[in-house]
């Protein structure tokens, strides 16, 4: 079963719309949202793929209707709702709370140690490489199709290549596995592909010509062709 | 926050009620979030992608290295950071355009070219560039012609990618930091060239 932000491919969405001089945000809201989402992230309340899980969980008529960051507020709040830091119903009340005052400050406290931390971590990244024993199943150029996976809920393989033939034509690293890590169930790291194919396999006939697809899997999304 | 007269829209109200009580609760470094948002909005974008570009325009060497080891060569010029631990860098060619997308949420090489404009996360974009890369760059200017190949680029696991665009014709006599003004984020994004100067 795909979920909401699982669109590749989607009909029916009309132009895309570059704007001029965008700002990095569009409003302090934003800005909040973005840094108490990395600075929750960073105490380690949840993972990057329990982040991105919060948001496809919305269903598909809000996550449709709503901005880029009101989803960031669904899934920071579903995610400290799921850590046990605070409840909904404490948001709904301080929610209200703040609509009646208009203008009450959020209050402040500093970390200087944990802030240091959190932009040195920016700087240098996290990198969710890990060793694997195992040799690959597949070597470059090798035919495959995009057969599936087993999770329920999150995962990364889009559902428009599922079932799909295609050839691997990069060979990546080892990476944490999002379908269990999202889970908390282990990183239980998997050699990486990247793997081409072509537009009328995917699409069918009337795709636009010469114009490939490259989507990056892990090794068990993945059976020979 | 708040200290006008607008209506607060509801966005606004929540992030606010979830920021006071994690203040409250002491799990929140609000000087975190403050450096956070200043770090990706002053020193974290696009001219760091270009002084790539250009120094891959201008040096052989450097660009045969961007292409074998993208996180190597962009290290190299003291970039590095959170969404570009694993990069690769896509070279276009008279034969290759290449354009990059995120289908399933948003992932961008955030090092090089800092946060995502809205257009890049936006469902139209996402859903779109797969199936029609052709149609969806002629609406943004750029025709490709049918002889190239144009190859998308989707961001399903964890290679960050980043487009190194053709260099334009008659910026033979160009310094490096001349170049990297005619890199625009957008061509490495792969929806543009880079500009002529």
């Amino acid at each position: 079963m795909a979920r909401a932000h699982d669109i590749g491919g989607l009909k029916g969405l009309g132009p895309v719309e570059i704007e001029r001089d965008e700002p990095v945000f569009h409003s302090e809201w934003e800005q909040r949202v973005f840094g108490i989402t990395m600075a929750t992230l960073g105490k380690g309340l949840y993972n990057v793929e329990q982040f991105r899980s919060g948001i496809e969980e919305i269903p598909i008529v809000p996550y449709m209707e709503s901005s880029y960051y009101e989803r960031w507020i669904v899934t920071l709040e579903t995610n400290l709702i799921r850590a046990g830091v605070v409840s909904e119903d404490e948001i709904d009340a301080r929610t209200v709370e703040l609509s009646r005052h208009p203008g009450t400050d959020v209050g402040r406290r500093e970390e200087a140690e944990f802030c240091e931390m959190l932009l040195s971590v920016i700087q240098a990244g996290v990198s969710p490489e890990r060793d694997v024993e195992a040799p690959r199943r597949f070597e470059s150029g090798d035919r495959v199709i995009a057969a599936g996976t087993t999770a329920a809920g999150h995962t990364r393989l889009p559902r428009y290549v599922r079932g799909k033939q295609g050839v691997v034509a990069r060979l990546d690293k080892a990476f944490v596995y999002p379908e269990t890590n999202v889970e908390g169930a282990g990183e239980n790291p998997e050699w990486c592909y990247c793997v081409r194919f072509e537009a009328d396999e995917v699409w069918g006939d009337g795709a636009e010509a010469g114009a490939p697809v490259y989507v990056d899997v892990w090794e068990s999304y993945l059976e020979p062709a | 926050m708040g200290h006008d007269h607008d209506p607060i829209s509801y966005p606004n109200l929540r992030t606010q009620a979830i920021e006071s009580l994690l203040v409250e609760k002491g799990i929140l470094a609000s000087d975190a979030v403050d450096r956070v948002v200043s770090a990706y909005e002053e020193d974290i974008g696009p001219l760091n992608g270009a002084r790539v570009v250009a120094r891959a325009w201008s040096d052989g060497r450097y660009k045969t290295r961007l292409l074998e080891n993208a996180t190597g060569a962009i290290a190299e010029l003291g970039i590095s950071g959170m969404q570009g631990e694993n990069m690769v860098a896509l070279e276009n060619t008279a034969e290759v355009h290449n354009v990059v997308v995120c289908t399933l949420c948003s992932c961008y090489p955030w090092p090089v070219l800092g946060l995502p404009p809205y257009w890049y996360k936006s469902p139209e974009y996402r859903a779109r560039v797969v199936v029609e890369p052709r149609a969806v760059l002629a609406e943004l200017g750029l025709e490709i012609d049918e002889s190239r190949e144009l190859r998308v680029w989707d961001s399903s696991a964890e290679i960050r990618y980043m487009v190194l665009p053709e260099r334009p014709a008659g910026t033979d006599e160009l310094a490096e930091d001349q170049l990297a003004e005619l890199v625009s984020r957008d061509s490495m994004i792969g929806v543009a060239e880079a500009r002529t100067p």
